[in-house]
């Protein structure tokens, strides 16, 4: 077969994957949990929750890191998620011979570090920024500078794996690790690097991360049943989970990958996007940003709407999100969306946020390896208004040449990526 | 691979509004910083903006923070000056990749917290409450950094689709860098790529204080600095450049600027001597003979002392300006704003070539080279 694409540019292979989420470390026991439709979403323990209005999450409970912050987090899961991804690829993992796209979430000083410089300033009246200004002034703090700013998680990375030139560290909402796969796709095609490192990562389940999005209405709050809580495509759905999560891959040149004998797990032959003006959190009404974006990664990808097996759903279970994601698929597919199975992950992990890109495009590969699909799962109250194959709480087998995955977020960001097992007409 | 051009600047700092008042400035200005505010920091402020100009809805200001609105203005600015500003049809499929950190937070909100939870019984519930009841819903979408992407398609309509690099300096030469690559592929033919940053901010001063990159003396130059301990000033501005093909520039019937002849930047675990190998290596991949240098350093000692001596090596006869001696540090925005600079003296008949360097004040060496376009 012809190791370029239809435009003459280079195939970009997957030859390692890595993946942790609250259901388990490792792409083998995430995938058999979420093959099972089992859910990692439970209550949150990591801090009390008395007087939050959403009292659950996926969080990942399993991993220790000192300082616990979410900076460290997430580089842990990063950390955990390329080695799992490096080591299957066979590529050496101290030189990686390509560069590093890496999704972060932005990241700030928490309270913990707030209250010690507080603490530290030694002002027992009201306290002030100047007071922190005045306890910064020490010196004692000087590792916090390096931990909440915004390159950190990426250095660190980049210097672990020894990747090549300047690593970018990206934000585009909840669509970050599928923009993070997409510059690795580009810088490939156009031959700048063999192999790229591509990497959404998020550990920031805390006090006032899950504030904010509460403040926004974004979260559900149906606490009672943790793992009930995420119903995507449901009527009865009202809001995300937040979830934690690290996923990596790694991509490469296909001839250079084949030439040097690796496994390949599958190609990136797509990556569509589209902004979105209409409004800071809400998605244009007409679909037409989103439906932007499906046309135009099959399109890169060399594929007919009708060419698509699945879709791996952004599926959030927000009541806006799966409304227009389920119209612009029928916007796309026709009449035929009926009968395309389309689920979503977040029914059971969570919205891992800056790391859901990735964690799917991980899950969407290896739908494709495996000829199983992951259920929908709390698909108990089917919505009129989405008249789809959600794939409703049990797996299924089928074959599954093409998958479409789906990322949406605030701010306008639209980025859809399709995956294959080969390009068509290999 | 095709030529990349840059067609519009939109500038905004302490040194004013728009690149004609930028090019005055470094010709013959006097900084301009706020010693008081902040005291011991100096910082240089943004000058005032009528926000009307270029944020036409008070509901749009309304839902940003000064880093947004800076932003939000400069890349009006820019879309004005590269004549692209009234036509719906190029910024709606216009790329946009922004360098970005996070927006501001409510400090009275976090000093109440802070003092209440001294005193909480139990500290958790507190934060848990007072967050819930104080946290203004929308401050979040405020703070999240892509959002300075998110408010610019929003007010000016540009929505080919957007990027926000993260990581303090590197992400503003790294946004241009894969800007340029994608325009001299043939995969996009017009950006509008920059960052802004608002200095006025206590959290930042801390997180800078607390790694103690901060200068706290009345104002002295960037290459003074070194010798009486170093340090950086922080500054409040924002940037933003069209780039596109020349093709397409030609094609508009829009006169460039400069053209952006290439783009370097690494990374490395510092150590001494690393900026100045890191400097010699940028410039001879890009090939650089620089008339004029538009130096980001930062006045940090060591690394800006280093610069200095790399640069000596590289454009001995080239004239020198340190950007922050303009502007302050803009941190994410300052490679851009070098870049806008550049382009602006070249635009006018000055140098032929100009090199713009960012050598971040913890991490990334970059460098940009310019040439008549």
């Amino acid at each position: 077969m012809a190791l370029r694409d239809k435009q003459g540019r280079p195939l970009v292979a997957v030859t390692g994957m890595g993946v942790v989420t609250s259901l388990g470390q490792g792409k083998d026991d995430t995938w058999a949990a979420l093959t099972a439709g089992r859910s990692g979403i439970h209550r949150i323990e990591r801090f009390p929750t008395d007087g939050l209005r959403t009292t659950i999450a996926g969080t990942i409970d399993s991993v220790d890191v000192e300082p616990f912050c979410a900076p460290m987090l997430s580089e842990r899961l990063a950390m955990l998620a390329a080695e799992e991804a490096v080591g299957q690829s066979g590529l050496n993992q101290e030189d990686f011979p390509g560069a590093l796209f890496i999704a972060v979430p932005p990241v700030e000083m928490e309270w913990p570090q707030r209250e010690a410089l507080a603490k530290a300033s030694g002002q027992d009246g009201d306290v002030t920024y100047k007071d922190l200004l005045k306890a910064a002034a020490s010196g004692e703090f000087k590792p916090w500078h390096d931990l909440f700013i915004f390159g950190t998680v990426a250095d660190r990375v980049a210097d672990r794996f020894g990747t090549r030139g300047s690593p970018i560290s990206l934000s585009t909402a909840c669509s970050s690790g599928a923009t993070a796969i997409q510059l690795g796709v580009e810088a490939i095609r156009r031959g700048e690097t063999d192999a790229a490192l591509c990497i959404g990562t998020d550990g920031s389940v805390n006090p006032e991360s899950l504030v904010r999005f509460s403040l926004l209405s974004a979260l559900s709050t149906q606490n009672e049943n943790p793992e009930g809580a995420s119903k995507p495509f449901s009527k009865n759905r009202d809001g995300f989970v937040m979830g934690e999560g690290g996923a990596a891959l790694v991509l490469e040149d296909a001839e250079k990958a084949r030439a040097r004998g690796a496994r390949i797990l599958g190609y990136v032959l797509g990556c569509g996007e589209k902004g979105d003006g209409f409004h800071r959190t809400r998605s244009s009404p007409d679909g037409m940003p989103a439906i932007t974006a499906i046309r135009e990664a099959l399109t890169d990808a060399g594929l007919a709407p009708d060419d698509i097996d699945y879709v791996n759903a952004h599926g959030t279970s927000t009541p806006e999100n799966d409304k227009m994601e389920a119209m612009s698929c029928t916007a796309v597919f026709g009449e035929r969306m009926a009968s395309v199975p389309i689920s979503s992950n977040k029914s059971m992990i969570g919205h891992t946020l800056t790391a859901a890109g990735a964690v799917e495009a991980v899950m969407s590969l290896m739908t494709i390896a495996t000829g199983r699909i992951p259920p929908t799962i709390n698909y108990q109250v089917p919505d009129p208004a989405i008249p789809l194959d959600v794939v409703p709480n049990v797996a299924r087998d089928a074959e599954v040449r093409y998958v479409l995955s789906n990322s949406f977020g605030f701010g306008g960001q639209n980025t859809c990526l399709v995956f294959g097992a080969e390009p068509k007409g290999a | 691979m095709r030529d990349v051009v840059i067609t519009g600047v939109g500038l905004v700092s302490s040194a004013g509004e728009g690149l004609d008042a930028h090019l005055t400035a470094l010709a013959d200005g006097a900084p301009y910083t706020d010693a008081a505010t902040f005291e011991p920091f100096p910082v240089h402020p943004a000058a005032p903006l009528e926000w009307d100009r270029q944020i036409p809805k008070k509901s749009d200001q309304r839902q940003m923070e000064p880093w947004q609105k800076l932003g939000c203005y400069a890349a009006g600015l820019a879309l004005d000056a590269a004549g692209a500003k009234d036509d719906a049809a190029l910024k709606g499929r216009m790329q946009l990749i922004v360098s970005a950190g996070g927006g501001e937070r409510d400090y009275a909100v976090d000093g109440q917290i802070l003092t209440g939870l001294r005193q909480a019984n139990n500290p958790g519930v507190f934060l848990n409450e007072r967050l819930m009841g104080d946290l203004r819903p929308t401050l979040f979408l405020a703070q999240l950094s892509n959002l300075l992407a998110g408010n610019i398609s929003i007010v000016h309509g540009v929505t080919g689709a957007s990027r926000t690099f993260m990581g303090e300096e590197s992400s503003g030469v790294d946004a241009l860098r894969i800007a340029r690559e994608r325009i001299a592929s043939g995969q996009d033919d017009i950006f509008l790529v920059g960052g802004s940053y608002n200095a006025e901010r206590p959290d930042v001063l801390l997180i800078y204080e607390m790694g103690g990159f901060l200068w706290k003396k009345p104002y002295a130059p960037v290459w003074e600095r070194p010798a009486q301990g170093g340090g950086m000033i922080l500054g409040s501005g924002g940037c933003f450049l069209v780039l596109e093909s020349r093709e397409h520039a030609a094609a508009r019937g829009v006169t460039p600027l400069a053209a952006i002849a290439g783009v370097a930047s690494d990374r490395s675990r510092r150590k001494p001597g690393s900026v100045e190998g890191a400097l010699h290596a940028l410039t001879k991949q890009l090939g650089a003979k620089p008339d004029v240098v538009l130096s980001g350093a930062t006045g940090i000692k060591g690394i800006t002392d280093e610069e200095q001596a790399a640069l000596r090596d590289i454009a001995p006869g080239a004239a020198l300006h340190a950007t922050g001696d303009l502007v302050g540090h803009t941190m994410e925005a300052q490679a851009p704003i070098g870049v806008a600079l550049a382009a602006g003296l070249i635009a006018r008949g000055g140098p032929s070539e100009a090199l713009v360097t960012s050598i971040g004040h913890w991490r990334g060496e970059g460098a940009i080279r310019l040439t008549k376009a």
